[in-house]
This record gives structure tokens, C-alpha cells and sequence, in this order.
């Protein structure tokens, strides 16, 4: 499930630079480019992913992120998004370190695992969760790490991550009135917008 | 008549046909970084393709080392196309439907323009080593020059591989309102020593030909075959890669037998091959040429005059980048290309960077590959729509 996640464009000053760790198709970046004119480039592994971006005409460079991040200047970037990428980095928390190194602010986006459906999967069939948002079965999927939006909460707590929004994002109903009251149960996706 | 039926015929609509190459004197003077003025010189060229009515959609093919400006399409008679063929023409990734497209031969190369082999107005004799030291910028400024000649103001891109890369970048800083972007393709902004060693090794073998006459071979009606067809082995090794080489040729025989008791002489496919490729370069390339491009390429540094400091250079451009690797390039390896990108990125400049998985080394920017040819493609049909748009 995608959802839109053009709010954060609020987040990002016009003419910033802005890298997306992960940019896909780099849709995000072209709305970017185009809405707030900020000069921004794309992280991207795929080929096909790859070529999507440079139709789109959007700065697009070749990098396997698992390699790290080390030829990016410290706070080179006034932003550094990562959208549904987390969970699939062998090692999320040191990510999380880069991206606020390179970058004055964060915005990461994963899918949240606390998710009635997902729980319901697991608990009633015994089953590791194939759902809209994670749609892999356990052997063949990007999604290495499975975690809740209070699971990174936590893990922001312990590395001095500051958390300066969030936005919970949930489809259809009842799932998006009750996210406020049960933001864990019915939370399909967590946006946050971090700093150090 | 029939033979140029058969031409069209066989590469309808993938290929620009039959080409001929055009001459033209450039009558301005042109000084050399050396401080040597070359009064006026000759450029050798070809274009595909047809200019836009506001000249915007020009195209400048930057060729490498042993290149020419026959970069596509087919001469009368020629059963081989130009070396970018794959690259160049209707449909392809430089699309000649789309684009006005112009190679030109280097000066100091042996294709048509002004080099070693011309002779000096001053002596009527060959230039010879007389030829005075080129550096990349001086290639530019005749590129310049020519550009002024076809009436383009501003290239909608600049695109080359290697040297021809090293040529790109180059633009994008001497002349950067004269570029809208700048396609750099398995180059560097400068050479490791392991690059130059090869260079002068290479420049050693033509040099130890007895026939080289301290490079006044034309005068004594001389050619140093030898020593050039084996500068030419060793480059031809620099340029593969180690796997292809195994796949292509691995311990095959061409000759001979090695089982104990043969006494036969045993000739591996590959010698065969490499002495091949050697001869045929020394039959059509110039030796001094090949001194002065090698030392072309080894005095290139992108960012020497801005202090050694790439970031710096790169905040000179204003064009667009499109950086290409190959993985089993290691005479450019990709390294060399993420410092490209990386310095850019930096300097804050548009760049894309794209690092093509291939197995056959250096060469890999002049053969078929499909995600090679889908990128450039894309690039260059996205700078197309724009131009279509009159953006």
C-alpha cells in the first residue's frame, strides 16, 4: 500500500538540497524538484528503478547503500530522505547515524509492523505476515527487519535522536479514526522528521 | 549503385547509411597551451543527423585515444561501420532522428586533421615529433572553433568515453555557457600512475623501433610497425578484462600441441589474436600520434589549476552530468567515476551516475549492452523532449 506521503514537503525549505537514500522511481524527488525547486539527488540500486528516474529527468546515483554512505560530506545535505528502505538495511541503526551526519534533518518512512493485520496474521495463523505493504514471503524478501513505530521510537531514545514530527498514515476505515487512539494497532505506515 | 542498395538495405532503420566524411580550414588562429600558435589547421568530420531551426539541438562526439571522427554509419564500399555505430543513428541512444550530431577528428590524430603526419608549413616536411604538445584543452578550443564554423552556439550536450570523456568535462569548464549537459563515460579527471606506466611503456615500444628515426620515420620512408603494433598489444590487454579474455580465448591453441614429445612450436589463440590487432593498428594509426595522445592523456588534470581541489574545478560548470562506469574497467575504473560524481554532487551540480555491470573491461563503452544503451537513451530522450518542447 502507498500512501501519499506529500505532506513532507512542508518539512523541506524551497532550494534545499535534498538526498533520497532509496529514491525508487524518484517520484518523490521530481515532485520536490518541481514543487519546492530544491536541488536534490536520488541513492538507487535497481536498474530498472534506475532508469525510471532518469526519464523523469531526476538526479539519480548508482550506490548500494549497504556499502555505506561514507563519500557524502558531514551535513552536506540540508535533508536526507529514506522512504520504506529501513527495514530492508542490514543495519538500520547505523544508517539512521548516516543519515543525520550527512544530512541537517531526517525524514524516514517504514512500514509499520505493529499493524492489527500484521499481528493478526502472525497470532490467529501462525504465519509470517504477507500483506499489501509486505508483500514477500519470509525467504524471498527485501524486509530483513521487522519493527513497530514504538520499536524506533525506543531506538531513537537511545541514539539522541530528536523526533520533531510524525505522522501516522493508515487506509480506509475504521483503520484511519482509530489510529489516533490505537496509533500502533492501526499505523500501516510512520512517517518521522528527525534531527540531532 | 547496387552496392549502396545493399548498404541501405541491410541496416534500414538502425542505421544513419552511407556517410562521407567533410573538411574544413579553420583559418583562425589557434594557440596551443604550449604557447605554440598553430596559424591556421585542417579538422576532419562527419555529422549526422539535421540541425533544429534554432541550432539547439547540436550533439558533440568526443573520441578517445585511437578514435576518428567516422563515429557512424557506413563509407562506400565499407562492410564495417564507425566505432560508435551501436550508439549512434535513427532510434539509438544518440538519436540521429532527433539530434544534429557532429564528430570531429583531433588535431594531432592521424584521421584528416591537422597532426604529425601534415606537413609544416614552415619546413614542407612532415611535423613528424615536431608536432607541438597538445593537451585536452586544446582539442576543445578547436572543437570550439568548428562549432563557431556549424553556427551552434551551445552543444545541447557533449558526450564522450575515456579521453573523450576527459574532453567533456573539460568543456564543461572552459566553456560553460556552450554546453547544456556533459555525458562522461568510463573517464577520469586524471590518470593513476598504473595508467601512465602503461602509457610510457607503450611509448617505450614505438620509441625502440629502429625504424622510429628519433620519429622522422616519414622523411627516410619509414614506418615503425613493430614498435607501434606492440604499443598497441599492450594497450589492447589494458583494455579487456581478465574474465573476458579466459571466456574469449582461455589456453585454446591456435597452433601446435602440448603434449610431452611435440616439439612443434605452440601458439595460444590469444598471441594470435593480440598480434593481429598490433599489426592492423600499425597499419593505419600514425606512431607520433600515438606519443603525443598517450602523453595527452597523461598530462590531463581535471582540477590541477583550481588547486588540486575537484570541487572547486566542478563549481565552474553549469551543464548537467551523466557519469557512466563498467565494472571490469580497470584502466577507468569505476572509482574513478564515483570521484566524478561524488566531486559534483558536491559542488552542487545536476549529475546522474550509472554504473553498468560488463565483462568486457575498458572497451565496454564502445560494444552492446543493454542497460548502457537504455540509460544513455533515456537521458538523451528526456534532453530531446525538452528541446522538442523549445524549453
Amino acid at each position: 500500500m502507498n500512501h501519499n506521503i506529500d505532506f513532507i514537503e512542508q518539512w523541506i525549505e524551497p532550494g534545499s538540497r535534498v538526498l533520497d537514500v532509496g529514491c525508487g522511481d524518484g517520484a518523490l524527488l521530481a515532485s520536490l524538484r518541481d514543487q519546492r525547486k530544491v536541488l536534490g539527488y536520488g541513492l538507487e540500486i535497481d536498474p530498472k528503478s534506475i532508469s525510471r528516474c532518469l526519464e523523469k529527468g531526476v538526479n539519480v546515483i548508482e550506490q548500494d547503500l549497504n556499502k555505506g554512505l561514507k563519500n557524502f560530506a558531514d551535513q552536506s545535505f540540508d535533508t536526507v530522505l529514506m522512504t520504506h528502505t529501513l527495514q530492508a538495511l542490514r543495519y538500520p541503526h547505523l544508517v539512521l547515524d548516516e543519515i543525520l551526519r550527512i544530512g541537517g534533518k531526517g525524514i524516514v518512512t517504514f512500514p509499520n509492523f505493529g499493524n492489527w493485520r500484521t499481528r493478526a496474521y502472525l497470532g490467529f495463523r501462525g504465519r509470517m505476515p504477507v500483506t499489501k505493504q509486505l508483500a514477500y514471503q519470509w525467504y524471498d524478501t527485501p524486509n530483513i527487519h521487522f519493527f513497530t513505530y514504538a520499536d524506533f521510537e525506543a531506538l531513537c531514545k537511545q541514539r539522541n535522536i530528536n523526533i520533531l514530527h510524525r505522522q501516522f498514515l493508515a487506509h480506509g476505515l475504521p483503520d484511519t479514526l482509530l489510529k489516533s487512539v490505537w496509533p500502533n494497532l492501526f499505523t500501516e505506515t510512520a512517517v518521522y522528521h528527525l534531527s540531532r | 549503385m547496387s552496392l549502396e542498395t545493399a548498404d541501405n538495405q541491410k541496416d534500414l532503420g538502425s542505421s544513419v547509411g552511407l556517410v562521407k566524411p567533410q573538411k574544413v580550414v579553420i583559418e583562425q588562429p589557434l594557440k596551443l597551451a604550449c604557447g605554440v600558435t598553430l596559424p591556421s589547421h585542417t579538422l576532419a568530420y562527419e555529422t549526422y543527423g539535421a540541425l533544429n531551426k534554432d541550432n539547439s539541438n547540436a550533439i558533440l562526439i568526443c573520441h578517445a585515444l585511437s578514435g576518428n571522427h567516422h563515429a557512424a554509419g557506413f563509407y562506400e564500399g565499407d562492410a564495417k561501420p564507425g566505432w560508435w555505430d551501436q550508439y549512434i543513428g535513427p532510434g539509438k541512444p544518440i538519436d540521429s532522428n532527433r539530434f544534429f550530431i557532429v564528430c570531429v577528428n583531433n588535431i594531432g590524430s592521424c584521421f584528416g586533421s591537422t597532426g604529425p603526419t601534415s606537413d609544416n608549413p614552415e619546413t614542407g616536411q612532415p611535423f613528424g615529433a615536431d608536432f607541438p604538445p597538445l593537451r585536452a584543452r586544446d582539442w576543445v578550443e578547436s572543437q570550439r572553433l568548428l562549432m563557431e564554423y556549424l553556427n551552434i552556439n551551445c552543444w545541447a550536450a557533449v558526450v564522450g568515453g575515456s579521453l573523450g570523456g576527459m574532453q567533456a568535462m573539460r568543456w564543461s569548464l572552459e566553456h560553460p555557457e556552450k554546453l547544456q549537459h556533459a555525458v562522461v563515460i568510463a573517464s577520469a579527471m586524471k590518470l593513476t600512475a598504473q595508467n601512465i606506466a602503461f602509457n610510457e611503456i607503450a611509448r617505450k615500444a614505438i620509441k625502440s623501433d629502429a625504424d622510429f628515426c628519433d620519429g622522422n620515420y616519414l622523411q627516410q620512408n619509414k614506418v615503425p610497425h613493430r614498435g607501434l603494433a606492440l604499443a598497441r598489444m599492450i594497450g589492447h590487454v589494458t583494455y579487456l578484462s581478465d574474465e573476458l579474455m579466459g571466456q574469449k580465448f582461455g589456453r585454446d591453441l591456435k597452433a601446435g600441441d602440448l603434449l610431452q614429445g611435440k616439439t612443434e612450436p605452440v601458439e595460444f589463440q590469444i598471441e594470435s589474436y593480440l598480434n593481429y590487432q598490433g599489426d592492423k593498428f600499425s597499419d593505419f594509426f600514425d606512431a607520433n600520434s600515438y606519443i603525443l595522445i598517450t602523453k595527452m592523456l597523461d598530462y590531463f588534470d581535471l582540477a590541477r589549476e583550481y588547486d588540486h581541489d575537484p570541487i572547486a574545478a566542478f563549481k565552474q560548470a553549469t551543464c548537467k552530468f551523466l557519469v557512466i562506469s563498467f565494472s571490469s574497467d580497470w584502466r577507468f575504473s569505476p572509482a574513478r567515476s564515483v570521484e566524478i560524481t561524488d566531486a559534483l554532487i558536491a559542488a552542487g551540480k545536476d549529475v546522474s551516475y550509472i554504473a553498468i555491470d560488463s565483462d568486457h573491461g575498458h572497451d565496454a563503452f564502445l560494444l552492446p549492452n543493454q542497460r548502457y544503451e537504455q540509460a544513455l537513451g533515456s537521458y538523451l530522450n528526456k534532453l530531446a523532449e525538452k528541446i522538442e518542447a523549445g524549453q
